[in-house]
């Protein structure tokens, strides 16, 4: 299971956080620290992985923005890293050549594609173009200021 | 998509403030904005302000006014609102806040509308933050969402049925049912919702883990259509066919079949062809192929797949990328115990890895090269790690120096070359070594007679090197004391001349009396040291007595009560003074057959000077000692458990300050009283429990039981507990180890002192407790007569 993914930019200014599991506000503060001081604390040319208390850290940075995922110890490290490029992936579908600007001018269009992505500190969806056609959708259905629900038949 | 213009144009204006102070000025206006706007019963912006809120908390300033917002919003009609309700939920509610219960209703109401996107929303927030009262409440909605016909929302509430089995074990049951028949499923999204669903009711319930046995074939069939499709463009990662949903198969796989041999027998076909048909050039690959890897070392595979798992790590562990290599290692580690050969092929890949400038591949490659070190390796293994130890992090010396004098513990081809290497070890990495490693290197070297010129040699040198690294400054001492008159001989075969007079041995002592970088513990070893060398050398006694006769008013007491003691020794015993200060015998290790046993146990407190017969002590102690043996070890010490195999962190030892050996007298700290034979007080399902006793004094009593297995199988968890009657104080200490090998290969010992004040009839209840071949055994023994001690 992963319990956190958090997104932060090189001076370490959060952009993204999202929690799978209760936790006080204190204690993510705590841990958005550690990671963030673990994190860039990094050489360049060392391996993705950490190991912080009982959780492994599997970490990735895309240009200036580093990608951080706390999983659980059974996980598989390297399907982590997957999971952080795929995400990337369907941000770069979504705003075309996604950078960080991007993502700060539209955290929220970013948690709601994270959340059609993963749910409940697992996958739920493997494939890139369902996820991709699930937002358009939803998008469209925003739009609409009107009370008639459109009726959108999802293929596949 | 419409932008969000107010949302962006205040996110501008944070990011144009230019102090920390400006941005909080702005923060505020626009909070006091936007709770001004929450108190408007109806407008149009609603959405927009709590994205401002949301982004403002992300910031990390207080928004918890919004929640109430959050659950409005959540209950308007319009999709757009409910969207950024529903998310500001996720980020503000959590099952804490009372607030939390009042979005219950909402999502039960949304969880039935007819916008699969609605009820989407609704889901993702109860497996969100649903609390355990939320999930009891909704559990059966879920389970109707499960069976429904829409793929996106099934997908979904497998995973909503995954949060609330989480929070509530007991609602496992309701979900199996229905986590069974979607595994029909074509849809690749749902079916990795059951895979997971189906995964976490195997871990919390036996049962259910029983019944999906049977689901092994299908689960076998579906990996196999996944590796043997052709290329699908919905879900192909770098060649691998949905990568996502074969590490998911795999490690259901696992579960299902570990311990199991018809499970395990049914995937062993699938796991040689996943290993053999998946292309490892990507990440994506080699996901998949370490977790094939893991599910074969975990279920009962035949030898064939195991060998091919392990070689599947070695092709890793020459991988180029370095994440390849880590994890590689961390499996191997995992297996190292039970497939050690395997292992050893590839130890010299694992050896270069302490090379690597990586840290976390380092701090692998360490672990694994102590588990691997072994009779045959240990001289080229050693010269690698203690090449690692003088380049290694400071975070990882202390674990290396543990684990390097381990191993040479266990397999030091000769003494000289043991000795050699704590040497080495001490002058690396001197302040890294744990307390108790003075104690055993002194032990170590009165054993070793016939070196005792090379080692006093050897450490005079060092001595005069360098005086920082006090664990090595102290033994240094201890040895110039001992061995001071073979240090002023000069020749010693091994070593080159160097011809020493007493003045500079004086010196070298002085020095590290004066110098501030000594300890006080350093200082008492040299002063010590200074003492015992009146009687081996012949000319500077006057300067020695000058140099004690200093210290009588040190500031520091344990020095000064030394220095008048000493001053003691040469003014009124001085007839006495040849015996007390002579050769001391050689001292045993306290240790019950396993290595790296118990620390020590020869170090004593001593306080005051003992009155020695007048006969001159040889090997046999002088019977009227004040055998003052306190409990040296402490209340809570634990035996180190030897590191191999699996190399785990040792634990460090609390000995009494390391500290003080006695060095007046020869005191020989092996009990001499003889042992009598031992009693067998419990012999059941081939566990045999010999108890046997030694007195210490009238009223101490040092009971040892110690513990075989005769059977063909290894026992676990094997733990004694002891009960005394109620005036008899009773000391437990730590067991040699809780797992005892099949036939009779080692025992496990245990050693218990009991203090008899009263002198009351001593009795013991002993409970013994292990697990034999699956099943948990737990006996009570009476013990009524012990053994008698003479």
């Amino acid at each position: 299971m992963m319990r956190f993914l958090l997104l932060f930019s090189r001076q370490g200014k959060l952009r993204l956080q999202k929690w799978y599991t209760p936790l006080s506000e204190r204690e993510k503060k705590k841990i958005i620290r550690d990671m963030t001081t673990m994190v860039l604390a990094r050489q360049p040319r060392t391996c993705n992985f950490l190991h912080w208390k009982d959780l492994k850290i599997i970490y990735k940075r895309y240009a200036s923005l580093y990608f951080c995922l706390g999983v659980e110890s059974q996980e598989n490290e390297l399907l982590g890293l997957e999971v952080i490029h795929r995400y990337v992936e369907l941000l770069d579908k979504y705003f075309g050549n996604v950078c960080e600007l991007d993502i700060i001018f539209n955290f929220e269009k970013a948690y709601f594609i994270l959340d059609e992505f993963l749910m409940s500190g697992e996958i739920q969806e493997t494939s890139k173009q369902t996820i991709n056609r699930c937002i358009e959708n939803s998008d469209m259905l925003q739009e609409d200021y009107n009370n008639e629900w459109y009726e959108v038949e999802l293929f596949g | 998509m419409s932008p969000s213009v107010p949302l962006q144009e205040m996110i501008r204006a944070i990011r144009s403030a230019r102090t920390q102070c400006e941005e909080r000025g702005v923060i505020q206006r626009e909070c006091a904005a936007i709770r001004a706007q929450f108190r408007q019963a109806d407008n149009d912006g609603r959405s927009h302000n709590l994205a401002k809120l949301l982004y403002v908390h992300m910031l990390g300033y207080p928004a918890h006014f919004g929640q109430m917002e959050c659950v409005r919003m959540i209950a308007s009609p319009r999709y757009s609102e409910k969207r950024v309700g529903y998310l500001g939920a996720m980020m503000l509610l959590d099952e804490n806040q009372d607030a939390s219960l009042l979005i219950t209703n909402s999502i039960k109401n949304d969880l039935s509308h007819n916008s699969q996107y609605v009820q989407s929303l609704a889901l993702c927030t109860l497996a969100c933050m649903g609390s355990a009262e939320m999930c009891r409440d909704l559990a059966p909605e879920i389970d109707r969402l499960l069976r429904s016909s829409n793929s996106y929302v099934k997908k979904k509430a497998a995973l909503c049925a995954v949060h609330i089995v989480r929070k509530v074990n007991e609602l496992g049951e309701l979900f199996a049912p229905a986590a069974r028949s979607l595994l029909s499923e074509k849809n690749h999204g749902v079916l990795h919702g059951a895979v997971v669903l189906i995964t976490k009711l195997c871990e919390r319930n036996p049962e259910t883990l029983e019944r999906f046995r049977k689901s092994v074939p299908e689960l076998v069939h579906i990996m196999k259509g996944l590796v043997l499709s052709g290329y699908s463009p919905e879900h192909d990662v770098a060649g691998v066919s949905d990568p996502f949903l074969q590490v998911r198969i795999l490690r259901l796989l696992r579960i299902l079949g570990h311990n199991n041999e018809a499970a395990s027998d049914a995937m062993n076909d699938l796991l040689a062809q996943v290993a053999t048909n998946t292309d490892s050039t990507k990440t994506a690959g080699n996901a998949v192929l370490y977790e094939t890897v893991l599910t074969v070392l975990d279920i009962k595979s035949e030898s064939g797949l195991r060998v091919l798992a392990v070689n599947i790590l070695g092709r890793f562990l020459l991988n180029n990328d370095r994440n390849i290599r880590y994890i590689a290692m961390t499996s191997l580690q995992k297996i190292v115990g039970t497939d050690h050969i395997a292992v050893q092929r590839h130890r010299g890949t694992i050896v270069d890895c302490l090379k690597d400038p990586d840290a976390s591949v380092k701090r692998r490659a360490l672990e694994l090269s102590l588990a691997l070190v072994s009779a045959s390796n240990i001289r080229s293994m050693m010269k690698e790690l203690l090449n690692f130890l003088s380049t290694c992090p400071p975070e990882l010396r202390a674990h290396a120096a543990g684990g390097i004098f381990t191993a040479a513990e266990r397999y030091a081809p000769s003494q000289r070359w043991h000795i050699d290497t704590i040497l080495h070890v001490l002058t690396t990495a001197g302040g890294d070594v744990r307390d108790e490693t003075v104690p055993n290197l002194i032990q170590l070297i009165t054993t070793a007679s016939e070196l005792h010129c090379y080692t006093v040699h050897k450490l005079y040198r060092a001595l005069l090197q360098d005086i920082s690294q006090q664990s090595l400054v102290q033994v240094a001492c201890w040895c110039i004391g001992e061995y001071g008159d073979l240090l002023l001989k000069g020749d010693c075969q091994e070593i080159e001349a160097m011809q020493v007079n007493e003045n500079d041995v004086l010196d070298a002592l002085e020095t590290v009396l004066q110098s501030h970088m000594s300890s006080p513990a350093t200082r008492g070893f040299a002063l010590t040291a200074t003492m015992k060398l009146s009687t081996r050398i012949t000319e500077n006694v006057d300067r020695i007595r000058s140099i004690v006769s200093i210290y009588g008013s040190c500031i520091d007491l344990e020095l000064q009560q030394r220095a008048v003691e000493y001053n003691a020794l040469f003014k009124k015993y001085d007839h006495m003074r040849a015996a007390v200060l002579e050769r001391m015998p050689v001292m045993e290790k306290n240790s019950t057959g396993q290595t790296n046993g118990e620390p020590a146990g020869e170090l004593v407190k001593e306080v005051q000077p003992i009155k020695v017969s007048q006969d001159k002590p040889s090997t046999q102690p002088p019977v009227n000692q004040v055998c003052d043996l306190l409990d040296l070890l402490g209340g809570t010490e634990e035996t180190t458990k030897p590191s191999f195999p699996p190399a785990q962190t040792t634990d460090t030892i609390s000995s009494p300050g390391g500290d003080l050996l006695d060095l007046l007298g020869g005191l020989d700290l092996t009990s001499p009283t003889p042992v009598v034979t031992p009693i067998t007080v419990y012999e059941k399902n081939g566990v045999t429990l010999t108890i046997s006793c030694e007195k210490q004094s009238e009223t101490n009593l040092t009971v040892t039981l110690i513990a075989s297995n005769s059977t063909n199988a290894d026992i676990t968890t094997f733990n004694l507990q002891a009960a005394v009657p109620k005036s008899v104080q009773l000391l437990m200490k730590a067991p040699s180890g809780d797992c005892l090998p099949a036939c009779n290969t080692a025992k496990i010992t245990q050693v218990v002192v009991l203090n008899n004040p009263n002198k009351v009839n001593l009795k013991m209840r002993i409970r013994v407790s292990y697990t034999s071949q699956g099943s948990t055994f737990q006996e009570t023994i009476q013990v009524d007569t012990f053994p008698e001690c003479r």
